[in-house]
């Protein structure tokens, strides 16, 4: 019986503290140099695909700009356009918002990514709500926080009509009879609900995809309606074992009564490594870079985020400060609920520290510098190839702490391990699409009768 | 004597003649395809074209055409502008790359953003072209604005038509806004002080704060400052208000003087133009616009554009060469004497006019001298003889 197989996403090292930039051998963020190297690492270890996050305003901490955590990036689709130049066979994902962009211009952007990359397009679509991202945009905060799925949602339904409106066998071009397109072939789009009023003639041809790669985040109940609705991969937060198994599960159970297949949704959570040759080396190799990556103005600034206040004076080597939160002004609405979510992080936080009786600093490590796989790399592939035959998830996004070469030695080192076992392919088939990599079943095109 | 001048092409689908599509050696199955535009762009680059612009809008075919019925007998489908131009800028090495946007429906911060990308991927050739208003065609795909023109007024005077002076200004909120947003990171922001811990200096990043008539804008840009600092601005201008937009917000204007002896005439005029309200430097660099076809023989050319046109009759607002390569040297020759900076040249086929600019009029124009050399700049900005600016928030160095 042939193994099920592992899919691996590439995560660019994003714009937080899990990224070291004090490691003298960090590159950089913004240099096209930088994504090459990783997406040629990625296409070199066979992974399905690269993943870009996003965020559409510099991160602030206190009113201020936020200096400590590596900042600056590029635009998605652009950069994602340029790696499409120098890659061929890996899938090129980002992260879009569905809040901030409308969906003829969005659709068109990857319509056109996968047509320049032969069918390797997708989109991570992520909502937001916030005046702090809407005051770049035109409309500001416009959306109600309660509407961020609806429109999610709508926008998805709407792109795919425009995907699919242009018939496979559109372009006759025929130049002896002067037809270029075939008649009826291209479908009028429309639109009209509380949200959106379109009427819309695309003007991009079917891709060789057919519609792009649809990734999910989000772990409320409405994201993972929506993503059972809508989405091929869920990026999701599960990597404890049983939890992971758990949420497999639930998610994949929900298919049938979408007319889905089992296979048509990927499970692909975060995933942090570190290696070593023995597993104590890996330990101590953990240790340094959760030190790197949890300086004490790191564990300092995640306090003052969770207190709202300024704790400068504060040692990170010392205990948890035993003061109150400052939770802001009064507003009518939502006051109490902040007041009380925050006590109840406190309090947790407090429970924690307590236990073990943890400084600030080893504390901000337990919680968010725990890396997922630690071990040699023989250990690290057969515990990804369990999660993976014992359905827990369908492979993993994994992610480096270095830029750009975090994820080479992952690629040296792990992949040929997977391979051997049988779980994960030994190349890249010729002219296949995002879709084919994820063993997703092909998208159903509109075609002419 | 005539002092040289630069060369760039305009790019669109199979060609600007409406027929070409219908050429034997067209490729109009292709026009969405990463490897025609790619081997297009690399033969200008070789031939050592200083810029080649993409044309693009956010509807079915151009803007002002097909609404009610999709033509079946014209070329249609086109790819993302600034998408296109960012993939060919790892393959392409000295180029300059300039795609169009239009300024009404897209978010002026992911313009932003975009162009700054398509920098860095080029290591400082990118360009945009800027493009006012919106069609009916346009609102109606994406169901979001009400405003814009309907149509152009009767006097083809933008003047005349309130909705089109509003397409203008907001058009030039948005370059200002693609040059804050470019600005906004001083070259020198990213610091990576192990000491201190700061991987940037904040003093050095500066939040837009932009508020204009149309839309405002908070932020800084999420981008690092670009090689070139500032995109290349470039707009087609055709009369008055436009020739006003390029003079206040371009770096460079493209013309359509009906022939040389026009070319006074509209110099003038952006002269002018540039008096009252130019806030760049530089003066603004003129570049006429000329449509070209281009055969080894001059009767070769004329059948072939007979052919053309029977099929269908071109409609454009540029001059028309049709002959040998000689024959669109004499007539860039011709406009450089009459004082414009660089001529565009819009192939009436694709690749056919491409492939006989870049192989038979360019090398025939730099050896009679009425090109401008490769100086070898690094940038866009300096091959064009502008100069890159430091940020307008960075802090002038004072001597010790």
């Amino acid at each position: 019986m042939t193994r099920r197989q592992i899919h691996l996403a590439a995560h660019f090292p994003g714009v937080n503290n899990t990224t070291v930039w004090t490691d003298p051998t960090s590159g950089s963020q913004i240099d096209f140099a930088s994504f090459e190297h990783f997406a040629s690492n990625a296409e070199r270890g066979l992974f399905d695909y690269v993943f870009l996050a996003e965020g559409l305003r510099l991160r602030e901490h206190r009113g201020q700009i936020h200096d400590l955590d590596v900042l600056g990036r590029p635009n998605t689709l652009a950069i994602l356009a340029a790696i499409a130049a120098v890659t061929r066979h890996v899938g090129l994902v980002g992260t879009l918002s569905t809040t901030f962009n409308e969906p003829y211009e969005l659709a068109r952007q990857l319509a056109t990514l996968d047509h320049l990359s032969g069918g390797r397009a997708g989109w991570n679509a992520v909502t937001s709500s916030d005046a702090f991202h809407g005051a770049n945009f035109r409309r500001g905060g416009y959306l109600d926080h309660a509407d961020r799925y609806v429109r999610a949602s709508e926008f998805a339904e709407l792109s795919k009509r425009l995907w699919e409106s242009w018939d496979e066998a559109a372009i006759v071009a025929d130049a002896a009879a002067g037809v270029f397109l075939a008649d009826d072939a291209v479908a009028r789009v429309r639109h009209e609900s509380r949200l959106f009023d379109v009427d819309a003639l695309f003007d991009i041809p079917s891709s060789p995809q057919g519609r792009p790669v649809i990734v999910q985040a989000g772990d409320s109940a409405d994201g993972r309606d929506f993503a059972t609705a809508h989405a091929d991969v869920i990026f999701s937060l599960h990597t404890e074992f049983s939890d992971a198994q758990d949420f497999y599960r639930d998610v994949k159970g929900r298919l049938a009564a979408h007319g889905r297949d089992e296979e048509s949704l990927k499970i692909l959570p975060a995933a942090t490594f570190v290696l070593g040759d023995t597993l104590a080396e890996a330990k101590e190799r953990s240790r340094e870079v959760a030190l790197q990556q949890v300086r004490p103005e790191t564990a300092i600034t995640y306090l003052e985020q969770v207190w709202n206040r300024d704790f400068s004076g504060y040692d990170a080597d010392g205990p948890l400060p035993d003061v109150e939160p400052d939770t802001g002004p009064e507003t009518a609405q939502g006051f109490a609920n902040r007041h009380a979510a925050v006590r109840a992080r406190i309090s947790k936080l407090r429970e924690v520290a307590d236990a073990e009786n943890l400084t600030i600093r080893e504390l901000i490590i337990r919680l968010t510098a725990n890396h997922t796989f630690v071990g040699t790399p023989e250990h690290v592939a057969s515990e990804i190839d369990r999660y993976v035959q014992e359905r827990a998830t369908d492979g993993f996004t994994v992610v480096g702490h270095l830029t750009p070469h975090g994820l080479d030695e992952f690629t040296d080192r792990v992949i040929p391990l997977l391979q051997e076992r049988g779980s994960y392919r030994r190349s890249y088939e010729e002219g296949a699409t995002l879709h084919d990599l994820l063993g997703l079943p092909p998208v159903r095109q509109r075609t002419l009768v | 004597m005539t002092h040289p001048v630069h060369v760039a092409v305009a790019l669109e689908g199979a060609g600007w003649h409406p027929a070409a599509w219908r050429e034997d050696d067209a490729r109009p199955r292709d026009l969405t395809s990463p490897g025609y535009w790619a081997e297009l762009v690399r033969a200008a680059d070789d031939a050592g074209v200083a810029f080649a612009t993409f044309e693009d809008a956010l509807a079915f075919a151009g803007r002002w055409t097909d609404r009610d019925e999709p033509r079946t007998d014209a070329a249609r489908g086109r790819l993302d502008a600034v998408l296109l131009a960012s993939f060919l800028a790892p393959l392409t090495r000295r180029i300059g790359l300039v795609p169009t946007v239009t300024t009404t429906h897209p978010e002026p911060f992911h313009l932003a953003t975009g162009l700054q990308t398509l920098d860095h991927a080029s290591h400082g050739r990118a360009g945009v072209r800027i493009v006012a208003g919106s069609s009916p065609a346009e609102r109606a795909n994406f169901g979001r604005r009400a405003d814009g023109p309907v149509g152009f007024p009767a006097s083809g005077r933008v003047e005349d038509d309130p909705a089109w002076e509003a397409a203008f200004r907001e058009a030039g909120e948005v370059v200002e806004v693609i040059r804050g947003l470019a600005d906004s990171w001083e070259d020198d922001a990213i610091i990576r002080d192990v000491e201190s811990g700061r991987f940037l200096d904040r003093d050095r990043v500066h939040n837009l704060e932009f508020e204009g008539e149309f839309f405002s804008i908070k932020g800084a840009s999420i981008v690092p400052r670009s090689p070139q600092g500032q995109p290349l601005i470039t707009a087609l201008a055709h009369q008055t208000i436009p020739y006003e937009f390029a003079a206040q917000h371009a770096d460079v204007v493209f013309v359509t003087p009906s022939d040389p002896a026009a070319t006074a005439g509209i110099l003038a005029e952006l002269v002018e133009a540039s008096d009252d309200v130019r806030t760049e430097v530089e003066p603004l660099r003129v570049f006429a616009d000329l449509l070209v076809l281009v055969e080894a023989w001059r009767a070769a050319a004329e059948e072939t554009w007979s052919r053309l046109q029977e099929r269908e009759a071109l409609v454009t607002d540029a001059r028309v060469v049709v002959g040998t390569a000689d024959d669109v040297v004499e007539e860039i020759r011709a406009f450089a004497t009459a004082g414009v900076d660089g001529v565009r040249l819009r192939p009436a086929r694709l690749p056919a006019d491409l492939v006989a600019i870049a192989d038979l009029v360019v090398p025939a124009a730099q050896a009679r001298g009425v090109l401008l050399p490769d100086g070898g700049e690094s940038t866009l900005r300096e091959r064009l003889g502008l100069p890159l600016r430091a940020s307008r928030y960075a802090r002038t160095e004072v001597p010790a």
